[in-house]
């Protein structure tokens, strides 16, 4: 991302516009941001809760109309604070930041875990439209803790996007793991690109896959997060800043951290701590 | 390129060139450091590092205002003794590691100071001008008999070069500089942020979760290039500008001013690390095309009447 967009980035504050309940925990809040708006698919903003904190949220969708939207999980004080809030409260917004998805390749496999299919729903939509042969696979603990089930059927019946569910409990779709479902899937068709996002196990997985296989590889990854702008030192993943050389990561760059990948990352304190 | 006339001697240490990466960007682990000091930088200044570990402010702690940042971190840290251990990765660093601690008595300083020298540290930088925090920021920083008192119980410590960072949120730097010279400082770094703060007109909120935070950036250049004139003028000791650098002009207008070299902070959120390349290609440039042979030889000229 080139400075000119950081240079012009302070907060903005915006109303919420509308907030919709995705499954009991999770809720995608619907804002209007010209810049927010201009977003690719997997960068973040950083999204102030007055009073309380403000925290990274990837864009989840950005609608003709000039508005976007963060989908949220409620996991913490931050998270509840904002899945609380309704239309017309006020929310400031820092952003768009990070490397997104690079969109490359005619046949994709699109791996997401839990909330990990926020940035994802966005790329999803990218490649619908640039016309790439796009396989979803959404995995989660139960059913109650899928997201977008609407919008991926949806796009399952009028685009002919195969979308594959997979619950631990087996309440929805498959058993089993999202990566499970994914090593089936990799064994019956030939894909060029493996997208992730997820919690890091699940993307040390896939990576290992994607390498196994021979499919091109990007991942969004997430480290705690202050400046946004790489300069706080605070999502450092080996060389690299989360907020600023990712979030997205691809083949190469997943390379040369490896050894911290699903295995270690920095406290709010700078202390190492597995992850 | 040919870099030698950037060549840097300060206090004693050796420096490819004069730009440094100034403390409290990117430098909390060894990665990003390692990062810094291969994209050219000619010395590493790591985060202000502290006895015990600490989580910092909740956010906003860091954000853009027109003219440049605001932050209130509140000096996060995993403390010396995890942080001795992120150093143990850096011993073949091939640039000067210098270590910033800060403490809430002058013994604590000296305690963490010399944990962080046994540690192979270069230098020890002392935050002595943090704005934000209570108790090491203002009722030492801005206290000369309180710097005094500091530099001299870590210099009885540490057998390496201390520099004194200092506050410009006082009338009179010149009064600290003296202070810290008169301790036997061996350096003067000048300037950490100035004080500030920046509301939210809609929710009626200080935006930083701590209200008061540091300024820096473009804004605070003018400010810091007037104090390290003014500490050039009266102590002699090596002085290293900082605040608000951007490009190369910046760099020579704090040499021209009395920086022997000079620290790079906010400017790598623009930039990228690709600035202290393109400050020391724009740095040769200049020297040749005034006829300069070193770098060294710019340090103080605006001085000259
Ligand atoms: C680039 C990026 C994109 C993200 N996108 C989304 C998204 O689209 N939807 C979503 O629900 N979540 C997303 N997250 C995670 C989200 O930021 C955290 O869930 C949130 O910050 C938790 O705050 P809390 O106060 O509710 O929870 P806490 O109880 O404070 O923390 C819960 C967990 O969140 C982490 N966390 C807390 N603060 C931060 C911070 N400032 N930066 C990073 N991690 C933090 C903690 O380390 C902990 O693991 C993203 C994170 C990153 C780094
Ligand atoms: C996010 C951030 C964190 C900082 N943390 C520290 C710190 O821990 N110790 C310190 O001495 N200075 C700290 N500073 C101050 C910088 O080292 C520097 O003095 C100041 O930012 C001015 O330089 P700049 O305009 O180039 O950023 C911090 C600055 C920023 C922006
Ligand atoms: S969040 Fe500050 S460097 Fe990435």
């Amino acid at each position: 991302m080139s400075g000119w967009h950081i240079k012009n980035n302070v907060m903005r504050t915006v109303e919420i516009l509308d907030v919709k309940p995705e499954n009991p925990h999770v809720k995608t809040i619907f804002f209007r941001d010209e810049m927010c708006a201009s977003a690719e698919p997997g960068q973040f903003i950083m999204v102030w809760i007055p009073g309380v904190d403000e925290i990274p949220l990837s864009i989840s969708s950005i609608y003709p109309d000039g508005s976007s939207s963060v989908t949220v999980a409620e996991v913490g004080e931050a998270t509840r604070a904002l899945t609380r809030m309704r239309a017309g409260d006020i929310i400031g917004v820092r952003g768009p930041f990070g490397l997104g998805f690079k969109v490359s390749g005619e046949r994709a496999l699109v791996v997401g875990g839990g909330t990990g299919m926020a940035p994802l729903m966005m790329l999803i939509n990218r490649l619908v439209e640039g016309g790439v042969d796009v396989t979803v696979i959404e995995g989660a603990e139960n059913s109650n803790k899928l997201i977008f089930l609407d919008r991926l059927n949806n796009l399952s019946e009028s685009m002919g996007v195969e979308v594959l569910f997979t619950t631990e409990d087996g309440s929805y779709g498959f058993r089993g793991l999202a990566t499970d479902l994914a090593e089936r899937v990799l064994c019956n068709k030939r894909f060029d690109v493996i997208y992730t996002c997820g919690p890091e196990r699940m993307i040390r997985k896939a990576y290992e896959m994607a390498k196994a296989y021979s499919v091109d590889f990007q991942a969004s990854l997430e480290r705690y997060m202050r400046c946004a702008i790489g300069i706080c030192g605070s999502c450092t993943i080996g060389k690299y800043r989360v907020c600023r050389d990712g979030p997205v990561f691809d083949m190469e760059r997943i390379g040369e951290i490896e050894e911290y990948l699903g295995v270690l990352k920095y406290n709010e304190s700078g202390e190492r701590i597995p992850v | 390129m040919d870099y030698s006339a950037l060549k840097t001697h300060l206090a004693g240490l050796s420096m490819p060139n004069p730009t440094m990466l100034a403390s409290g960007i990117l430098g909390i682990s060894a990665g990003t450091l390692r990062a810094v000091a291969e994209a050219g930088a000619g010395a590493v200044v790591t985060k202000s590092v502290g006895l015990k570990p600490n989580a910092g402010y909740p956010n906003p702690t860091v954000i853009q205002v027109e003219c440049g940042f605001l932050n209130a971190v509140g000096l996060p840290n995993p403390g010396i003794h995890k942080f001795i251990e992120e150093m143990g990765e850096l011993r073949d660093l091939n640039v000067p590691l210098i270590v910033s601690v800060f403490g809430f008595s002058p013994e604590e300083y000296a305690e963490v100071a010399s944990l962080a020298a046994e540690a192979g540290a270069s230098a020890i930088e002392l935050n002595l001008s943090c704005p934000h925090v209570k108790g090491t920021g203002i009722e030492i920083g801005q206290n000369p008999e309180m710097v005094k008192l500091t530099v001299r119980a870590v210099k009885d410590r540490v057998d390496r070069p201390v520099f004194a960072k200092l506050t410009p949120n006082v009338a009179r730097i010149v009064d600290l500089a003296e202070a810290a010279y008169s301790a036997g400082a061996d350096a003067i770094t000048a300037i950490n942020t100035v004080r500030a703060m920046a509301i939210d007109v809609e929710t009626f909120r200080p935006i930083l979760a701590n209200r008061f935070g540091g300024l820096s950036g473009a804004a605070i250049k003018p400010i810091a290039v007037r104090c390290v004139y003014e500490i050039y003028e009266s102590v002699d000791l090596p002085i290293i500008g900082c605040g608000g650098i951007r490009d190369w002009r910046d760099a020579v207008e704090f040499m021209l001013a009395g920086a022997s070299a000079v620290q790079i902070g906010s400017a790598i959120a623009l930039e990228g690390l690709s600035i202290f390349k393109s400050i020391c290609d724009g740095i040769i440039s200049y020297l040749r095309r005034k006829g300069f042979r070193s770098v060294s030889e710019i340090v103080g000229l605006a001085h000259k009447k």
